[in-house]
């Protein structure tokens, strides 16, 4: 099953590098990718504009989009363990909210190109999550992730309807938020995937230690108590990695929905409800999703890009409501 | 010494008070059956004692206050199998007995084949050795029932607490475990303190009764001791009459 997961993300890994508008041949771009790597050394026959075609384009971007995948795919799935909420994705305390909020001050202040856009939404989406984590700890919640959540609807709602003023006060600039909102994987360069991978590393990493204890938590916080365990503790912990993981997502490529809840689900119908093999499988799973639906987004349409945004929802609408029906017929 | 001992705890929820300043000592293998009415407080005691919920007064376990303890090593020594568990109902038998290793491992730990080896060998001693690749939502009242005490023994403890453990089983499958409890509580010296309705079986298989009423212990000692016809028309408003079996065994008949 590991083996499969990962055979498929090497497999859509070498999709989104091969394929692309330039036509280039499969077996240079291998040769020229094999070709870098150290104490091998080969020609691949590619001309510099194929090599930067492969080296600042197609390997970054496909690269980005499994860091992206990965960490939303195994943040949502840490969500539903520690919450016990088939419904949780890694925006459910507020980041996307707090993301968009941040981006949109300063998008409509500085405008779509500017450097500090990615770090205003890092700003946002931690801020909201503190927020929520604050507030719901006063109200109680500390002892039960019921009361978590609902601070996070609360803040959710309140930084949503802040970016909604700001940003009809700023008509002009309304589509840049939009597209930055739907969420986009376009890079140039490695800037991206530098300040991705050690968000990415960080939450993965933090999120599979504790995937033993998510399914202590799966018996409810009583029972966890009496197995030893402090569920305030380990939900702090798994909250503060996915928080982190996600927001560094959303910094680097906007709010791109539904693949926190999807690609855990499908594993979960596929090998069980226990989260040790649910997060693993949901790093794999996950990055290989996004590759390809970021191939989707990048080629359905010719030379115009689809939001990326727009096709894992539109993947993942469907298939939400196929993953509901499943699970209502074996419980 | 004893191995369990309750000073003045009590329990409240929202100003109303559950357990009401109750002594209780257990020996070291000795089986005590809380009975009385329901909210007499049987159940919160029990969660008191595990140290689940806020409490006052103090639970002493082998003469350390289980309170002070770190939760991983209270859970060392103390196994609780509540009355209505939570069953993730995708989770693996297997996977679920092995949540019983939980207080054994460290903080980040995976299991290993000697957590696995324990737990196929709860299973087996509950009759659930076949079970072990099945899924919760697939088993029947008294196979979750098994299970759960599966995870309990996993558990490996000294003190156990049953709330309800035969409750939802029928009386065949109701001895079988109250039959095993007993036999691992002569093995390992294990404490048992189990809340049970059926008073015929907490007298047969517990050293000790403690009749609860109002959050408070009424009446404790030997199970004929207990048991009186006036004691339980009293405090469960029941009409019950108080037999001897053919073997001297306490028997509790319902009368019309």
């Amino acid at each position: 099953m590991v083996a499969g997961a990962f055979t498929l993300l090497v497999g859509a890994l070498a999709a989104g590098v091969l394929i692309g508008p330039a036509s280039l041949a499969p077996k240079r771009v291998i040769l020229e990718i094999l070709g870098r790597m150290p104490l091998i050394d080969l020609e691949s026959g590619l001309d510099a504009r194929g090599a930067a075609i492969v080296w600042e384009l197609r390997l970054p971007r496909a690269l980005l989009g499994a860091l992206v995948g990965a960490t939303l795919s195994v943040a949502g799935g840490a969500y539903q363990g520690v919450f016990r909420n088939p419904l949780a994705d890694p925006y459910l305390l507020g980041v996307a909210a707090g993301a968009g909020l941040g981006a949109t001050l300063v998008i409509v202040t500085a405008g779509a190109g500017a450097a500090i856009v990615p770090i205003a939404a890092f700003a946002g989406a931690i801020a909201a999550v503190v927020a929520a984590y604050g507030l719901g700890a006063a109200a109680g919640g500390r002892r039960s992730g019921a009361t978590l959540i609902l601070a996070g609807v609360a803040v959710a709602a309140f930084l949503t309807a802040a970016q909604t003023f700001v940003q009809q006060r700023n008509a002009d600039s309304i589509r840049e938020v939009y597209s930055w909102i739907l969420g986009r994987l376009g890079t140039a360069g490695w800037s991206e995937v530098v300040m991705m991978t050690p968000y990415a590393v960080i939450s993965i990493v933090v999120i599979l230690f504790h995937r033993r204890l998510l399914d202590v938590l799966a018996v409810g916080e009583e029972e966890a108590r009496a197995l030893g365990v402090r569920p305030e503790r380990v939900r702090a912990a798994v909250v503060v990695a996915a928080t982190l993981g996600t927001a560094g997502a959303v910094a680097v490529s906007g709010l791109i929905g539904f693949v926190g809840i999807v690609v855990p689900h499908t594993v979960r119908l596929l090998v069980g409800a226990s989260y040790r093999l649910i997060l693993p499988l949901s790093v794999a799973g996950g990055a290989a999703f996004m590759v390809l639906a970021d191939l989707v987004a990048r080629s359905a349409l010719g030379p115009a890009e689809i939001p990326i945004g727009v096709v894992t929802a539109f993947i993942g609408g469907p298939f939400f409501l196929i993953v509901l029906r499943t699970s209502r017929r074996s419980p | 010494m004893s191995r369990v001992t309750a000073t003045g705890v009590s329990v409240a929820y929202g100003g109303r008070t559950a357990v009401d300043g109750v002594d209780l000592s257990v020996a070291a293998g000795e089986w005590v059956a809380l009975i009385g009415p329901n909210g007499a407080g049987k159940t919160s005691l029990l969660r008191a004692i595990a140290g689940t919920i806020p409490h006052t007064g103090e639970v002493m376990i082998d003469g350390v206050a289980a309170a002070s303890l770190p939760r991983r090593r209270a859970a060392r020594l103390v196994a609780m199998v509540p009355q209505q568990p939570v069953l993730p109902d995708g989770m693996t038998v297997l996977d679920y007995v092995l949540l019983g290793r939980t207080p054994h491992l460290g903080y980040l730990a995976a299991e290993s084949s000697t957590d696995v080896a324990i737990a196929r060998e709860s299973m087996a001693r509950l009759d659930a050795a076949d079970l072990g690749g099945r899924r919760l939502g697939e088993l029947s009242g008294g196979e979750h029932q098994r299970v759960v005490l599966a995870r309990a023994l996993a558990q490996q403890s000294a003190v156990l607490l049953l709330d309800e453990p035969t409750a939802a089983l029928d009386v065949g499958h109701g001895q079988q475990v109250l039959d095993l409890v007993d036999e691992l509580r002569r093995e390992r010296g294990m404490s048992v303190i189990a809340a049970v309705h059926d008073l015929t079986l907490a007298a047969q298989y517990a050293d000790r009764l403690a009749l609860m009423d109002g959050g408070r212990i009424v009446s404790e000692g030997s199970p004929r001791a207990v048991l009186t016809e006036d004691a339980i028309a009293r405090f469960s408003g029941a009409r019950v009459s108080i037999l001897t079996g053919p073997g001297g065994e306490v028997v509790v008949v319902p009368r019309r």
